[in-house]
């Protein structure tokens, strides 16, 4: 366990907490121009959270514990996977405790949560929104295992930082058929874990639509703004090691002083927003798909991460 | 209707009952003494070789003999594990004085016979203590005989198990014909040198023998008959134990009397492995019968363990042992977990049946205040059952991931195919299986009430508690410290041919892989993330407390619908629904709608009936053109049986002519 490692560990955790609630509010800006909206400008999440946080606690009559916890397991989960995945440094001390799988395990673990919260409410909308959240959530888990099963070959492991070192120092393996195949599958599993369209509507409250929003309708004040600060940070964590997996330039490296972790934090900073930004420019011209048609999308995804696996063996068979 | 409306099918008004029943008390401590003296057995079989015991005269011809290996020893724990567990369960749950004495009998019996299995060292040993056990467990299916639906599961359940019976008989006595021997070691030495041909017939026999008391696809019918149908803690035995032992038979024969085999081997196991995964948690995640869907939850786990002996057996014979040394270690694990998770999930499951009368999650909810101690141990043995961190199977699905992208490139085109389809496989296994065990819970535990029997549950006698508490405790100590069981995994591994003088994986605080780059550490994940959650929940909790007033109860949203009814929840039919929908080509649901229009028109309608049936489309389109076949057949040999004396002397005389004839 190096100094710097725990240093630039702590930097990326506090980074993405602070800095989450900006890239949802950007994201909402790139879109409202792109409209042609004024839009309520970046920080405009740091002030609903301000409001809800200041607001009272209601709790619905018969809910139970899980209700009432769900809300700091989503956050405390993606804080725990923002400690262990490669954003800002490679020498995180938790990246031995846990691997790929486990960060996808974690993320899951987070998704049950909220899903649980839904069907204690014993509403028709909990219900609704926990059951397609369940089944996304069922059919995104292994195209995720698939993409970066797919990366993981050509660095012979599944811990993130092994993968993202190997691409620091051989820039081009990521540029073969199999790396542009775990890209699109990616891309696909992220925009639907994070709810972001054409898979749900972050920004609709109609109840054909609805999924994540579904399952935390029950929810108010200070609740909701965990809920909605966790939901950010998942999207940031994401698109960040979505990033580094593929453009990892700038991370700091195992012998990194203050500066390079510092280089470290602008680099994920600039690389996350630039992400969000295509993303929230990509979402302007599609329209949410129907509920039925999800799967074919994921289903189409857990295609490209088997071509992408099946490319990384056979192509990496040849001698370079 | 309103929820607390009066119903015969409540269960009886919650008197609490002072005193256990006599007999359910005795029965209880025995199968808690045979289980302890199974773990005692097991763990000094791991920590050194024990002395054989032979007893000539209590089987004619053969004698029995019983030694007690490294490989059994493992098992053995398990299984007395699970037995002290349920039978500490049971002294609550059969305290009715209505349950038969027969029931109360066979549960301490049922666990000797295992144990038996386990330790028989001679072919004829295995097999008359297998038969044992496969008779004592019918008598334990068994117990609510008075039931159809009961009955036709013990029908299946005998069919089946003799069917496997039969496998293995006529697979052991071949394979006893060309080893000389009938002693297991003895055999182990010589099975090499046997033709190739016995030993692939002698292979898929025993596979199909063991496979079917695991549950494995397409033999897995009995299992969500037989389960549901036997009191809880015969279930939890059953599904946590019994087919732990098919298993046992499947690495004793197969993997080490046998082993190494062929490729064609490894690829039978990993793919029958790889049918039972996916069938299995596809099944449960549309099942709606709680004890159903922790049967084909069992199929889908053993389809697991069977992929990671399969996949252990494919990459030893490309050459890789420390790998396949991590996929066999990987399917032991499971193994052990599975019988913590499964059999804790089984007995909460029979608390609930206790107190509600229900077993249908549709009819369920509404228990997590009622029934606290049931529900957290329910959620603990779900946790473990979905394979996710934290839980009692994260840590043996991890492994098995690992063993499975680390057969590197270049090994070979049919290891380039077939692992990522099994990465594919386990993964989607994982996914439909989160959301199978978040509707048992999500639906059976939380919300409201949807039936009056589960209104009026209360929590269980304390002696299910205690029984279920410490499958719990197993559960935890599985997902935070696996490296306990450490030494038993190494006693199997150090026993199986391909495996001998290979680094196995290190279990510490970190896990480490030999040879390979990756690690896990369970105990700092949950650590970061309870810390995490608690820190979360603390900062919530101080910002802002000074302008905040006091937490108010509110109304749910029913869009205005009035006040909430059961009516009104999402049940677990409704939350599979999607899923269902996904893989309709798979499950081939049987629905009906019934539309009734008023008077005329087309256009308005008066009522609407809806049916859906999920049926085993394995049940369906394999065993009844079987039977149907087989009645058939049964039908001719009935029409020779006319009853006239005279075509009866005919037949003999036939008979003798041909016996004649041969004899010649």
């Amino acid at each position: 366990m190096s100094g710097p490692g725990v240093v630039g560990t702590v930097a990326q955790v506090a980074a993405v907490a602070a800095g989450a609630p900006a890239l949802v509010g950007a994201m909402r800006q790139v879109r409202a121009r792109l409209e042609g909206r004024a839009g309520a400008g970046a920080l405009q999440p740091y002030r609903d959270l301000r409001k809800l946080l200041g607001k009272q606690q209601l709790v619905p009559e018969g809910t139970t514990v899980i209700f009432a916890a769900a809300p700091a397991a989503i956050a405390g989960t993606t804080l725990v996977i923002a400690s262990i995945v490669p954003l800002a440094t490679l020498a995180s001390p938790m990246d031995q405790a846990g691997d790929l799988f486990a960060v996808v395990g974690l993320l899951l673990l987070g998704t049950v949560a909220l899903i649980l919260a839904g069907l204690d409410t014993g509403t028709p909308f909990g219900g609704m929104g926990a059951s397609r959240e369940a089944t996304i959530a069922a059919l995104v888990e292994p195209t995720i295992l698939l993409a970066v099963f797919a990366l993981s070959v050509p660095a012979k492991s599944s811990n993130l930082a092994v993968i993202v070192a190997n691409t620091v120092r051989h820039p081009g393996q990521v540029l073969s058929p199999a790396g542009a195949l775990a890209f699109a599958a990616l891309v696909v599993v992220i925009v639907a874990e994070t709810g972001r369209l054409p898979v749900d509507n972050p920004a609709t409250h109609l109840e054909l639509t609805m999924v994540h929003e579904a399952m935390v309708l029950e929810y108010s004040g200070p609740k909701l703004a965990v809920v909605e600060w966790g939901a950010a940070m998942r999207l940031a964590v994401l698109l960040g090691v979505l990033a580094n997996l593929f453009v990892p330039e700038g991370i700091a490296g195992t012998h990194a002083g203050v500066a390079g972790t510092l280089l470290g934090i602008a680099a994920i900073t600039a690389k996350i927003a630039v992400a969000g930004g295509l993303l929230a420019a990509g979402e302007v011209f599609v329209a949410k798909i129907r509920l039925f048609r999800v799967p074919e999308l994921l289903a189409g995804s857990f295609l490209l991460g088997v071509l992408a696996v099946t490319a990384s063996y056979f192509l990496g068979t040849r001698p370079a | 209707m309103t929820v607390t409306a009066a119903r015969p099918s409540a269960p009886p008004s919650p008197q609490p009952i002072v005193r256990a029943s006599p007999g359910a008390a005795v029965s209880g401590a025995a199968t808690v003494l045979v289980g302890a003296a199974g773990v005692a057995l097991g763990v000094a079989a791991i920590t050194r070789p024990l002395a054989a015991l032979r007893v000539g005269w209590l089987l004619p011809l053969a004698g029995v003999s019983f030694e007690v290996t490294g490989t059994a020893g493992l098992f053995m724990v398990v299984t007395g594990a699970v037995a002290v567990a349920a039978g500490c369960y049971s002294v609550g749950y059969f305290r009715h004085a209505k349950t038969a004495m027969a029931t109360l009998s066979v549960l301490p019996l049922f666990v000797l016979t295992m144990i038996g299995v386990l330790a028989a060292s001679s072919v004829t040993t295995l097999l008359v203590m297998w038969e044992l056990m496969a008779l004592v467990s019918l008598v334990a299916v068994l117990s609510d005989h008075h039931h159809a639906a009961v009955r036709d599961a013990g029908r299946w359940y005998a069919g089946m198990t003799q069917f496997g019976f039969l496998a293995i008989l006529i697979g052991l006595v071949v394979l006893v014909h060309s080893g000389g021997s009938e002693s297991l070691s003895v055999l182990a030495a010589r099975a090499g040198a046997a033709p190739s041909s016995t030993r692939d017939a002698v292979f898929v026999l025993t596979f199909i023998g063991f496979g079917a008391k695991a549950g494995l696809v397409p033999l897995h019918v009995w299992l969500p008959r037989a389960h549901p149908a036997a009191p809880s803690p015969v279930s939890a035995v059953m599904s946590a134990a019994m087919v732990a032992v098919g298993i046992y038979g499947v690495v004793r024969v197969d993997l080490q009397i046998l082993g190494p085999g062929p490729r064609w081997w490894a690829m039978v196991v990993l793919a029958a492995g790889a049918l039972s995964a996916l069938y299995g948690v596809l099944q449960a995640s549309v099942a709606t019968d709680l004890k159903r869907l922790l049967a084909y939850s069992t199929t889908e786990n053993m389809g697991v363990v069977a992929m990671g002996l399969g996949a252990g057996m494919l990459l030893a014979d490309y050459g890789h042992p420390v790998v396949a040394d991590v996929a066999v270690t990987a399917a032991l694990l499971q193994v052990v977990a599975h019988a913590a998770f499964k059999s804790l999930a089984f007995l909460a499951a029979g608390s609930v049946v206790a107190a509600t009368g229900q077993r249908d999650l549709d009819h369920l909810g509404g228990l997590a205040k009622a029934m606290p101690v049931t529900t957290i141990c329910f959620a603990v043995g779900a946790l473990g059952a979905s394979g996710l961190p934290l839980g009692a199977g994260f840590v043996s699905e991890w492994l098995l991931l690992q063993s499975l992208i680390h057969s590197q490139p270049g090994s070979g085109t049919l290891l380039a195919v077939v692992m990522p389809i099994a990465v594919g496989v386990v993964a989607l296994t994982t996914g439909v299986g989160v959301a199978a065990m978040v509707k048992a819970f999500g639906v059976g535990f939380l919300a409201r009430p949807r039936s009056p029997g589960a209104a009026l549950a209360s929590e269980s006698a304390p002696s299910m508690l205690v029984g279920m508490t410490m499958a719990a405790a197993a559960c935890a100590v599985l997902a935070l410290a696996p490296a306990v069981v450490a030494p038993a995994l190494r006693s199997v591994l150090s026993a199986t041919p391909q495996a001998v003088g290979v680094a196995s994986p290190h279990f510490g605080v970190l896990l480490r892989l030999p040879g390979i780059a990756g690690s896990l550490s369970p105990l700092l994940l949950a650590a970061a993330a309870v810390v995490a959650t608690l820190a979360v929940a603390g900062a919530t909790a101080v910002a802002g407390r000074s302008r905040r007033a006091q937490c108010r109860a509110v109304a749910l949203w029913t869009c205005g619908g009035g006040p909430l009814s059961e009516r009104m929840e999402y049940t677990a039919t409704s939350f599979a629904e999607p899923l269902q929908r996904v893989f309709d080509g798979v499950l081939r649901p049987d629905v009906d709608v019934e539309v009734t229009h008023v008077g005329a028109s087309r256009y308005l309608v008066e009522g609407v009936r809806y049916r859906s049936v999920i049926v085993d489309a394995v049940e369906v389109r394999l065993y009844r053109p079987l039977l149907g076949a087989f009645e058939t057949w049964a039908g001719w040999v009935r029409r020779a049986h006319s009853g006239s004396v005279h075509l009866y002397v005919a037949y003999g005389a036939v008979a003798l002519a041909v016996v004649l004839a041969v004899a010649r």
